[in-house]
């Protein structure tokens, strides 16, 4: 049954939610300041790498006495271009190697001379990640092969090892001509701005709609408020677009954080944007509907956003590509409501995307919140 | 059920509803005038607040029938709600609006402006709080807030379940206050749940008797005390455990009630002129010694204790 809008009374509900929703201090820190102090955080830590430093233990010789004994190749090494700690108390490194390189970042590898006892508890530990071993004449490095920052490291040294160049370590070039990415819209920055705006649309409706419907029926207002002639539907239009308004906001505020600090560009159409915006919106909106349409324990509630939002937390892309998900789990990923919005907004920021690329995402995202919308009325627990 | 000739604003007949195990309303049936206030008086559990909200058609009857204002809710939702007021047990409003606001926003759902908010800003005597904060409301002006949503669209038909549990008395005379005062310029009909006395006796021109998802007894107040004329209710103190469990043994002209902690009684003498003696002597012969004895006017909770052995708030 479809009735006339009554402009007077949607006015008042959209005037007393918004009301509701500015006068909680919180709000303002969560939705704007959180945000964009995230962008702030993970900006500045994935765009200027800081110095690395890496512990490495190397397995002391059994007899040092004996003047019979093999040459020991890495020791040799380390006297070589290693600076000597002079402290040397218990637990301190005997040997630094600093690598300086401008582009790929500084790197620091203290040397630790131990048993190979000591040496494996360590390494079991997580304290060192490679082993060396040179006590049988021979440079052998232990390491999990698998774990990728020990593999770094094992490259790093063993390419200064064998170089023997006799050049100074500290002038240490890297091989070949390494460029890095500033072209705008390559950086991690640039992926990871339209992540965090679409990710706050997921959050704020989720949570700002679904938990402020479950918490009024929990307090028994949604029951006091239909018993008044309020249209039902004036009801959630008023909270949804309040909540639509504010997510615009915040937005609005994390991108134009991002273009003056890290001059994050919308390289796309603008009006496509909008438009995957609203879409997403939408899509949020039904769904948070959908979820708090029954319970009215808070409890329960807390479950539920949690059962939607946590998975396409991890899986939609949000802080790093979902690329390295297995194969067979990308066409699932990629239909998820997130990454479609998410997909779709990081394309137009970065690659010039418009509408004929956003068209179906908008198309599906839109349906999705209706459906879903529409399901939650139809099971809707007024009182 | 009531017996009633003018027109009736709620009719109730034969209600009946359970919830999973429990059965809450078992066939009642009543009917309240126009312009009349009903007082529904029961302890906890009564049936009570589940009649009023299949009254309000927050919950649907298993069986039976509502009308209001001779009109069933099916089909006439929008008109109905319109005409009634009500307020719940318990409601929360939004906490960080004002009760200006408040008004407002619940006055919109009317269609009703800034104006009726003014009129029951007063009513209620809300003015200097006009620009609180709900969540900085005391109790008492919270429901002063409660009563005065229930009465922004000038309701014909008033529900108010418990309006005054847990408030002071000082408070709980300004919801009367109220009450009393929008009775002087409507034709309102009300109904009221309460387990106070003193509410149902203030506020009400007929009242009901509520146990068990049953009507009990219902009248006017004169008609449910004064149906044994000149009954007067003794009630005594005692050393604690000295009542004897056997107490009311078989041939007495009157039957001792005791309190559940074992110290306090009540005894109703039908005939106070000539039962007194009888008890002071059956008293004495059972060796009781009386801390403190006093004779007073029976009253609906006297009649409650006589019909079910249980206090009203017990």
């Amino acid at each position: 049954m479809v009735r006339r809008i009554k402009p007077y009374q949607l006015w008042q509900l959209i005037v007393a939610t918004a009301k509701e929703l500015l006068r909680e201090p919180g709000v303002i820190f969560w939705g704007i300041v959180f945000p964009v102090l995230m962008a702030l955080g993970l900006g500045l830590a994935f765009t200027k790498k800081p110095l690395t430093i890496r512990k490495i233990a190397v397995i002391a010789p059994e007899n040092t006495d004996s003047s019979s004994v093999k040459p020991l190749p890495f020791h040799e090494f380390l006297e070589k271009y290693g600076k000597k700690n002079p402290g040397q108390s218990v637990g301190d490194y005997n040997w630094r190697v600093d690598i300086k390189d401008d582009k790929l970042g500084n790197y620091e590898f203290l040397f630790y001379e131990m048993d190979r006892n000591s040496a494996v508890m360590l390494l079991k530990r997580g304290t060192v990640s490679i082993i060396i071993d040179d006590t049988t004449g021979e440079t052998e490095y232990h390491f999990d092969p698998l774990n990728s920052d020990a593999h770094l490291s094992y490259l790093k040294i063993s390419g200064l090892a064998n170089a023997d160049r006799g050049m100074a370590v500290t002038s240490y070039q890297s091989e070949g001509i390494v460029r890095p990415l500033e072209i705008s819209g390559t950086r991690y920055i640039d992926f990871l701005i339209p992540g965090l705006i679409t990710m706050g649309v997921m959050m704020s409706c989720m949570w700002g709609i679904s938990y402020t419907i479950i918490e009024k029926r929990s307090k028994k207002l949604l029951r006091r408020m239909v018993a008044t002639p309020m249209r039902k539907s004036h009801f959630l239009l008023a909270l949804i677009t309040v909540r639509v308004a504010l997510n615009f906001i915040e937005s609005l505020v994390l991108f134009l954080f991002a273009f003056l600090v890290f001059g994050v560009r919308i390289q796309g159409s603008l009006p496509a944007l909008v438009v995957i915006f609203l879409a997403g919106n939408i899509a949020f909106a039904g769904i948070a509907v959908f979820v708090s349409s029954h319970t009215s324990n808070t409890e329960v509630g807390n479950g539920l956003i949690n059962f939607v939002v946590m998975p396409m937390m991890v899986l939609s892309g949000i802080f790093f590509s979902y690329h390295n998900f297995p194969e067979w789990s990308l066409p699932v990923i990629q239909k998820l409501p997130l990454t479609m919005l998410t997909d779709s907004v990081r394309s137009i920021f970065n690659e010039g995307a418009g509408f004929s690329f956003i068209a179906m995402p908008a198309l599906i995202l839109v349906a999705t919140g209706a459906i879903f919308f529409a399901a939650g009325l139809k099971i809707f627990k007024w009182y | 059920m009531a017996q009633v000739t003018a027109e009736n604003v709620i009719e109730v007949i034969d209600v009946w509803k359970s919830f999973k195990s429990v059965q809450a309303v078992r066939g009642v049936s009543m009917s309240v005038p126009r312009g009349k206030f009903i007082a529904l008086v029961g302890p906890n559990g009564a049936g009570k607040t589940t009649l009023v909200e299949m009254i309000e058609n927050i919950r649907r009857p298993d069986s039976g029938e509502i009308k209001i204002l001779g009109k069933k809710w099916k089909g006439n939702e929008d008109e109905l709600r319109r005409a009634i007021g009500l307020s719940l047990q318990q409601t929360y409003f939004i906490d960080k609006l004002t009760v200006y606001e408040t008004l407002r926003l619940f006055a919109s759902f009317f269609d009703l402006g800034k104006e009726r908010v003014e009129e029951v800003i007063t009513l209620t005597g809300l003015g200097e709080k006009r620009k609180s904060y709900v969540v900085n409301l005391s109790g008492g002006q919270r429901q002063r807030l409660a009563l005065g949503i229930a009465l922004i669209n000038r309701p014909a038909v008033l529900l108010l379940d418990e309006p005054t549990t847990g408030l002071d008395p000082n408070a709980r005379y300004e919801i009367w206050n109220i009450l009393k005062s929008y009775r002087t310029t409507s034709e309102a009909s009300m109904i009221l749940t309460t387990h106070y006395m003193e509410e149902a006796e203030t506020l009400c021109d007929y009242i009901i008797l509520m146990d068990q998802g049953k009507i009990l007894r219902e009248g006017t107040l004169q008609q449910l005390l004064e149906d044994d004329t000149g009954e007067k209710i003794i009630e005594f103190t005692v050393e604690k455990g000295s009542i004897p469990p056997d107490i009311n043994k078989p041939g007495l002209p009157f039957n001792i009630t005791l309190d559940p902690d074992g110290q306090k009684a009540w005894v109703s003498l039908k005939d106070f002129d000539e039962q007194m003696p009888l008890f002071l002597n059956y008293i004495k012969s059972e060796g009781l010694s009386i801390k403190h004895l006093e004779c007073r006017k029976k009253t609906l909770d006297d009649l409650f204790i006589s019909l079910t052995g249980r206090r009203i708030d017990g």
